[in-house]
C-alpha cells in the first residue's frame, strides 16, 4: 500500500517537473521565434499557433439553418482561420423556433447572430447582449411585386394588399409606408404572409416582402407559365428599404455583456471575430469556393440557389468604407429610430428606450481590421465588384 | 380458437380497405381541383398551391440536389428511419415513466390525488412555448463526457408527448379488476407487488394497448414537431422544412416529405399492432374493454 502511493508521489513529481520543463523551453521558443519574425506577416499567426497549446471550445448559434447566409463562420470553421486564432468552433443551427439572442442571454452559446432590431428588443426585456460585429452592412429586405402594378415606391403602396411576416420582420416596410405618409393600419391591406412567394406569384397579394438572398431569388427560379421560361427581374419592381431610407441593421455577431467583463472572454471575442470576419473576406473573394463549403456542410439548397445567396450577402456586407464588421453611428441611429418610432399593427414599437451606448462596441471589429490589414488583407472592399449568378429551374 | 388466423385474413381485407381510402382521397384530392377550374372555391387550387398526384409521385425521383445521386426519396426514407430511431428512444421513455406513474398512482391513493391534476397540466402547456425551452435548458446540462445535444432535446420532448395517455390508459387498466378478484387475491394472501403482477396487469391490457398506440402516434408527433421547432438535422421535420421552402418553385417536392411523415406514423402504428397481437393472443376476444 505504502510503496505504491510513494510511487504515484514520485511519478506524479516528475510529471510536474517534466510539465515545468516543457512549458519553459516553449516560452523560450516562442520568445526567439517572435524576435526572429515579428515583422514578418506570418509572425502573428505563428506566434497564435505556438502559444496555442489547447484550443478554446466555442460555440456559435445560428438563425437558421446552415446556408450562404453564415458562410464567413462555416469558412472559418472549414478553412482552420479558427484554428489559427486557437478556437474550436461549433456551430449551432437555428430552427423555427429558436432565438439565438435568448440562446446566448441564457447562456446555451458563447456568441450568437441576430439582426439587430430584435436582439435590441430582447436586450430591453432583459438579455444581457452587446454587438461586437456587424457583418451586414445593409439590409436585405425587399418589397416585391408585378412589374404592371407599377409599385416602385413605398408611396405607391397606397390601397394595395401588402404581404408581410410579422413577427418583427415587418418595421421596416411599416416605417417606410410611414414615411411616405401612409397610415399602415388603413391606407393599404395588410396580408399575412407566409414563407414562400406563392402568394405574390397567384397574385393574391400585390407587393410581397422577401430577401435579396432567399425569397427573391425562389421568384426567379419558377418557371413563367406564360412563356416556359423563368420568370425575369424585368418582371418585377422592388422596394429596397436601403434606398427608402428606413433599412436596419441586420446579421451582427452578439456577445454575452456580462462576460465580457473577463479577460480571457475578451480574448476569446477578440479572436473569434478576426477569424469570423477573415472567412468573410475569404468569401467575397471568392463566392464559389464558399458556397460549396456550404453545401458540404449538409445545405439542402441548390447550387445556384446558394451560390445567389452567398453573392447578395456579399452585396450587404461590401463595400464597407470603416472596415468589415465596423459599426456607423449613422446606420446605427437609424436602425434605432425605426425600431423606437415606428407602431405595428398593434400599435407596439420594437423598443420604447433608447439603447445605452453599451449596447455595441467596435473595439473589436476595428482591432480585427488592424490586424487583417497587417496580414495583408483587404478588409474595405473597396474594389468589390458581385459576380453573376445564372438562377436554374428550383435553385439547381 | 382460430383466431390468428383470422386476425391476419382480417388485417389483409382491412389493408385493401385503407388502400381504397387512400386512393378515394387522392381521387377527391383531384376532384377539387378540377371543380377548382370551373367555379371560384375559397382557397387556391392551382398547381402551385395543389399539385397533382402525379407530379407529387414524379417528385419522388428528383435528384435531392442538382448533380447529387441521392434521390428526393431517398433522402426522404433515410431521414423518416432516423425520426422513428428518436421517435422509438421517446417512445420507450415515455411509456417507462408513464407506466411507472401509473403505479405509484395505483398503489398511493395520495399520489393520485396529488400527482394526477399535475399529469393533466403537462399536457396544457403549448409544445412550440416548450421546446425551446428545453434545448435552452439542454444545452447547459452534461454529464462527464457526455454533452446534451438538440437530439437528446427531441426525444424528451416526444416522452412528454408520449407518457400522458400511457400513464391515463395505464392507471385505468390498473384499477381495472373487479373487486371480486381483488378479494379473492387478498384471501391467498398476496402481497400487493404480487397482486400487481399476476392481477392487475393482465387485467389492464386491454387498456394498456390503445394507450400504447396513442402514445406511439404522440411520440411520432412529438418528434416530428420538435424536429421543426429546433431544426435537428436528419430527421423528417428538418427535412419538411427544408423542401417547404422550395414550394415557390418545387410545390411537389414538400409532399414527398409529407408522405415520409405518413409512412413513419404507419411503420408505428402496424408495430404497435403486432404488440396488440402479441399481448392479446390469451384473451378473449369479444367481451372485453
Amino acid at each position: 500500500m505504502n510503496r505504491g502511493k510513494s510511487w504515484i508521489r514520485v511519478a506524479a513529481v516528475a510529471a510536474s517537473g517534466l510539465l515545468f520543463l516543457t512549458a519553459c523551453s516553449s516560452s523560450d521558443e516562442t520568445a526567439s521565434e517572435t524576435t526572429d519574425t515579428a515583422t514578418t506577416e506570418e509572425g502573428a499567426t505563428e506566434e497564435a499557433a505556438a502559444e496555442c497549446t489547447e484550443l478554446t471550445p466555442v460555440s456559435l448559434q445560428l438563425q437558421w439553418f446552415v446556408q450562404a447566409q453564415f458562410g464567413g463562420y462555416y469558412a472559418a470553421k472549414d478553412l482552420g482561420y479558427y484554428e489559427e486564432q486557437c478556437l474550436d468552433v461549433t456551430i449551432l443551427e437555428g430552427g423555427v423556433d429558436i432565438v439565438p439572442q435568448t440562446v446566448l442571454a441564457q447562456g446555451g452559446a458563447d456568441y450568437a447572430i441576430s439582426w439587430v432590431p430584435k436582439a435590441l428588443a430582447s436586450r430591453e426585456q432583459g438579455a444581457g447582449i452587446v454587438d461586437v460585429a456587424q457583418v451586414f452592412r445593409t439590409s436585405g429586405t425587399l418589397q416585391v411585386s408585378w412589374a404592371d402594378s407599377n409599385i416602385t415606391t413605398a408611396a405607391d403602396l397606397k390601397g394595395k394588399k401588402v404581404g408581410n411576416w410579422g413577427f418583427g420582420n415587418e418595421y421596416e416596410l411599416f416605417a417606410g409606408m410611414t414615411k411616405a405618409g401612409l397610415d399602415p393600419a388603413n391606407d393599404v391591406e395588410l396580408v399575412q404572409q407566409q414563407f414562400d412567394m406563392q402568394a405574390l406569384l397567384n397574385r393574391e397579394i400585390d407587393a410581397a416582402q422577401a430577401m435579396t438572398y432567399n425569397e427573391y431569388a425562389q421568384v426567379l427560379e419558377t418557371v413563367n407559365p406564360d412563356t416556359g421560361e423563368l420568370y425575369q427581374p424585368a418582371d418585377f419592381n422592388v422596394i429596397n428599404w436601403n434606398d427608402e431610407g428606413t433599412a436596419m441593421y441586420q446579421d451582427a455577431i452578439w456577445a454575452s455583456e456580462e462576460r465580457l467583463a473577463d479577460a480571457a472572454y475578451q480574448d476569446t471575442t477578440q479572436r473569434f471575430v478576426t477569424a469570423s470576419l477573415k472567412g468573410w473576406i475569404q468569401c467575397r473573394d471568392n463566392a464559389q469556393e464558399c458556397a460549396d463549403i456550404i453545401t458540404a456542410n449538409g445545405s439542402k439548397l441548390g447550387a445556384s440557389h446558394q451560390l445567389w445567396m452567398m453573392n447578395e450577402v456579399n452585396k450587404l456586407i461590401w463595400p464597407s468604407a470603416t472596415g468589415i464588421g465596423v459599426i456607423e453611428p449613422e446606420l446605427w441611429a437609424q436602425t434605432v429610430s425605426v425600431s423606437l418610432n415606428t407602431k405595428n399593427l398593434e400599435g407596439a414599437t420594437i423598443i420604447t428606450a433608447e439603447p445605452p451606448a453599451t449596447a455595441y462596441t467596435n473595439q473589436y471589429a476595428e482591432a480585427a481590421n488592424a490586424a487583417l490589414t497587417a496580414e495583408g488583407l483587404n478588409t474595405t472592399g473597396d474594389a468589390y465588384a458581385p459576380i453573376e449568378v445564372t438562377l436554374n429551374e428550383g435553385g439547381n | 380458437m382460430a383466431s390468428t388466423r383470422d386476425r391476419i385474413s382480417n388485417g389483409f381485407v382491412s389493408f385493401l380497405w385503407a388502400l381504397a381510402g387512400i386512393a378515394i382521397i387522392g381521387l377527391m384530392w383531384e376532384l377539387t381541383k378540377l371543380i377548382g377550374t370551373i367555379i371560384d372555391l375559397p382557397f387556391n387550387t392551382s398547381n402551385q398551391a395543389m399539385p397533382h398526384i402525379w407530379t407529387m409521385f414524379s417528385a419522388f425521383s428528383l435528384p435531392e440536389v442538382r448533380g447529387s445521386d441521392t434521390t428526393v426519396f431517398q433522402a426522404v426514407l433515410a431521414a423518416s428511419t432516423y425520426s422513428l430511431t428518436l421517435a422509438l428512444g421517446g417512445f420507450v421513455i415515455g411509456v417507462s415513466v408513464g407506466l411507472l406513474l401509473a403505479i405509484i398512482m395505483q398503489r398511493f391513493l395520495f399520489f393520485e390525488r396529488g400527482l394526477l391534476p399535475f399529469v393533466i397540466a403537462s399536457q396544457t402547456v403549448p409544445l412550440i412555448a416548450l421546446a425551446p425551452l428545453i434545448v435552452g435548458i439542454g444545452n447547459q446540462i452534461s454529464f462527464g463526457p457526455i454533452q446534451w445535444s438538440t437530439t437528446y432535446s427531441v426525444m424528451f420532448i416526444a416522452a412528454y408527448l408520449a407518457f400522458f395517455p400511457l400513464s391515463v390508459g395505464a392507471l385505468r387498466g390498473l384499477q381495472a379488476p373487479s373487486s371480486t378478484s381483488l378479494e379473492l387475491m387478498r384471501s391467498y394472501a398476496a402481497t400487493n407487488n404480487k397482486v400487481l403482477w399476476k392481477l392487475r396487469f393482465p387485467a389492464s391490457i386491454p387498456y394498456l394497448v390503445p394507450a400504447l398506440k396513442v402514445s406511439a402516434a404522440a411520440a411520432v408527433v412529438g418528434t416530428v414537431v420538435a424536429e421543426i421547432s429546433t431544426g435537428v438535422r436528419g430527421g423528417i421535420g428538418r427535412l419538411m422544412v427544408e423542401y417547404a421552402r422550395e414550394t415557390t418553385s418545387q410545390p411537389a417536392k414538400v409532399y414527398v416529405a409529407v408522405f415520409g411523415a405518413i409512412l413513419l406514423g404507419l411503420v408505428v402504428a402496424a408495430a404497435i399492432t403486432a404488440v396488440d397481437v402479441l399481448l392479446t393472443r390469451n384473451l378473449p376476444k369479444k367481451g372485453l374493454a
